[in-house]
């Protein structure tokens, strides 16, 4: 789970230039802008942003158990094992919720 | 273990800064920037999720109220800074060349910069028109 937290960390460190180009699109005006949200909204487009969105929550979750540890609580074994399967349950459940609101909108 | 190049103890060679020069100051503002980002996430989360569907017009409009370039504003800072300390670690971790690392640190920090200079700008235009 530590290297999963760094690999998410990585591809949302990636995945800051989709946010930058989305910004900047929107900035430029309408046409620049139905362009992003065209790419957005294809089916690649979406895949790319469910991954996106599981894996800023899976690092948001994931980060909440580095500040279990930090304050000193949760390194047994069998704390560590919960905590781990805990933060992929909440964070996919949590995607899903997110996708929910997305979709029906 | 202890290099003997030193009369100093390892008391005294920690103390201060410590040997990196900038002592617990990178440790402290990735848990700074990440106790912020999970507030700013679920705002930006909730800022993203009000744009589905509106077109053009409306989108702008509410990137353009205070409150909430205020927030995009906030979450990009913070977020940019995180991401530059954590890639850092990254690097550090796995880049062992000496010249090679210090560049790999400085691509990173230009990378973060660009970045939120990049989403800072259009933020701002997009609020301030023009």
């Amino acid at each position: 789970m530590s290297i999963a937290h760094r690999a998410t960390g990585s591809a949302l460190y990636a995945g800051t230039l989709l946010i930058a180009l989305w910004l900047i699109a929107a900035a430029s005006g309408p046409a620049a802008y139905e362009t992003a949200q065209w790419i957005a909204g294809s089916i690649l487009g979406r895949l790319v942003l469910f991954g996106y969105t599981f894996m800023l929550l899976h690092h948001m979750v994931g980060g909440l158990r580095h500040f279990v540890w930090d304050l000193g609580h949760g390194f047994d074994p069998q704390t560590r094992t919960n905590l781990a399967k805990y933060s992929v349950v909440v964070s996919g459940g949590l995607t899903v919720l997110v996708w929910i609101i997305a979709l029906t909108r | 273990m202890l290099s003997n190049s030193s009369m100093r103890t390892p008391l005294g060679r920690v103390r201060g800064l410590g040997s990196a020069k900038s002592g617990t100051g990178h440790f402290w503002l990735q848990r700074l920037t990440a106790v912020a980002n999970l507030v700013l996430t679920i705002g930006f989360l909730c800022v993203v999720l009000s744009l589905i569907g509106k077109p053009y017009g409306a989108a702008i409009a509410t990137l353009a109220k205070p409150q909430v370039a205020i927030l995009m504003l906030l979450f990009v800072v913070s977020g940019v800074v995180h991401m530059r300390l954590g890639m850092q670690v990254v690097i550090e971790d796995y880049v062992h060349h000496e010249g090679l690392k210090i560049l790999a640190v400085m691509a990173n920090t230009f990378f973060a910069i660009a970045v939120g200079a990049a989403c800072a700008f259009a933020l701002l235009k997009i609020s301030f028109g023009g």
